[in-house]
């Protein structure tokens, strides 16, 4: 009976090469190279896996690698991992594939993300698109506390510069960018311009979840999900993106999405905010980082614009900020794979191989994704110790 | 010094009004701004639903807007989500009177007089054959431009 709960760990991350348009792949040949490179990285074999995790590709997945019967999630984004320990810790499964891979996917509008598209009829005729929905958030933001457009430009040039001495970023040796640079680029939707906004690109990862026997003796040192949360308050893209948009118990505003998961995630995890070593924050938008600093309890409401002015967000402060460029300069690669590639950067902190820029003794990473533009926020935080 | 924003022209994305929203479309067409009511929570409800999201009742009940209320949040386009848009627009959420927002386009105002809370009024265009669409323009300004005449 010991092992009816199963501890369950991080024991594999891979991503493939990232791009703009990446040549060469189609979706099959890019997920089953990432599958590759976790299994390799993991020390694992596809015989192993009884899992699968792809979003709605979850049950294909199965069939093309001839792993049935498995189990099959069905959560996306960030939300796979905890589905995935919870399976293994209840039994359902023993090893878990997550993969993701988008390539081919940008046929039109060939910069505005696809997925993004407002489609509900009282928001597409006025012009709606991903830059000015979260346009609306930051703008109510800046118009109630006063944060200042200098503010979203620290969170741009920070996270464009460690993007920029990243070999496997898309915007490699793009960069240093100072904050002026920011605003010097073109407006897109204000406060928003260009280099406010994250980039369209292509790629694929993969991760592997393993019961804690196993993990402890795969090639890397285990990575667990020490807590995990999500709060939703509608799909994507259809409503106004009101900064107050509440529900019936209006504790937290969208807004202040991710506060509820935040809480969550810490409480399971039974650590603090002080105990947090590095972020990878979901960054589509300069703004979306203030926002969720705010959220998730690092500052107080309003006050998430002068936390990252005091420098709190730079490689060598407090909490070092999307140490691989994230979003805006390393991939944003389709719906799901820009999710989980927060989550793996957070677990190449952990391990010690965040070559580029690696925070020295990183013990604990807190990531993200989503954001009140998209009416929805999820969070993990991870760690080299078992919950 | 910036112009006067403008309604756009031509064609723009728009769906074809099912049962359940063309009330809404016919009332614009007609010069009126409405919302859902729930009969039995009075609770609002905008955009329209088959089902009050406050206390599930099916019982909602068309009502006039008086087509006032506030700037709540506001985007400068420059890069229009499509070629059908002419820049710069604004995407804007409305605060109406009556005690909810809707997403519609700031115009009649130029860029650099935008600003939080700004008092706006609703103005018809007609852009299509079968769109017109609900704008809103600064409330005190709004017999200087717009409504146009004969719109």
């Amino acid at each position: 009976m010991a092992q009816s709960h199963a501890r369950a760990a991080i024991v594999g991350v891979y991503n493939t090469p990232q791009a703009r348009r990446l040549e060469g792949y189609t979706p099959s040949t890019l997920a089953a190279e990432a599958v590759r490179g976790a299994l390799d990285d993991a020390g694992l074999t596809l015989s192993d896996i009884d899992g699968v995790s792809a979003a709605s590709a979850g049950s294909s997945v199965v069939y093309d690698y001839s792993l049935g019967p498995a189990w099959l999630g069905g959560q996306f984004g960030l939300g796979m991992l905890p589905e995935a320990i919870a399976a293994i810790e209840h039994g359902l499964a023993t090893v878990v594939l997550i993969v993701a891979a988008e390539v081919g996917v940008y046929r039109d509008h060939a910069s505005t993300a696809p997925w993004t598209r407002p489609e509900n009829e009282f928001v597409a005729p006025w012009g709606l698109f991903t830059a000015a929905e979260f346009a609306l958030v930051a703008q109510r933001h800046m118009a109630t506390y006063g944060t200042t457009r200098e503010q979203l430009s620290i969170v741009a040039s920070t996270i464009r510069n460690n993007g920029s001495v990243n070999p496997q970023a898309v915007y490699y040796d793009r960069g240093p960018f100072k904050p002026d640079d920011i605003v010097a680029s073109r407006p897109i939707a204000e406060p928003f311009h260009l280099l406010d906004c994250s980039m369209t690109s292509e790629g694929g990862c993969a991760l592997v979840v393993a019961a804690d026997d196993i993990a402890r003796s795969a090639k890397h040192r285990p990575v667990y999900v020490l807590g995990a949360g999500g709060d939703y308050f509608g799909p994507a893209y259809r409503y106004p993106p009101s900064f107050d948009l509440a529900g019936r118990r209006g504790d937290v505003v969208n807004g202040r999405v991710g506060a509820r998961a935040a809480e969550n995630a810490f409480r399971s995890a039974g650590i603090s905010r002080d105990d947090v070593d590095v972020l990878e924050l979901y960054d589509p938008f300069s703004f979306e980082v203030i926002r969720q600093l705010e959220a998730f309890g690092f500052c107080p409401p309003g006050e998430g614009g002068p936390f990252v002015e005091e420098g709190n967000i730079a490689p060598t402060g407090r909490y070092p900020l999307n140490t691989d460029g994230g979003l805006m300069s390393y991939s944003h690669a389709g719906a799901n794979p820009q999710m989980l590639q927060r989550a793996i950067r957070g677990a190449q902190q952990i391990r010690g191989d965040a070559s580029s820029l690696q925070i020295p003794g990183a013990r604990v990473a807190l990531c993200s994704g989503g954001g009140a533009g998209a009416l929805f926020n999820t969070i993990v935080i991870l760690g080299d110790d078992r919950p | 010094m910036s112009e006067l924003l403008e309604p756009q022209v031509g064609y723009l994305p728009h769906a074809t009004p099912g049962r359940l929203t063309r009330t809404f479309w016919d009332a614009c067409a007609d010069g009126r701004l409405t919302f859902q009511r729930c009969d039995a929570c009075r609770m609002i409800a905008f955009p329209p639903v088959e089902v009050c999201r406050a206390c599930l009742s099916t019982e909602l009940r068309w009502e006039n807007s008086s087509g006032r209320g506030r700037l709540y949040s506001w985007t400068v386009v420059h890069r229009p989500v499509t070629p059908d848009f002419v820049t710069p627009y604004v995407p804007a959420i409305i605060d109406l009177d009556e005690g909810y927002q809707m997403m519609s386009n700031l115009i009649g105002i130029r860029v650099d007089q935008i600003s939080v809370d700004l008092p706006v009024q609703v103005t018809f265009e007609r852009l299509l054959d079968d769109l017109v669409l609900p704008y809103f323009v600064p409330a005190r300004a709004s017999d200087l431009t717009y409504p146009r005449e004969g719109t």
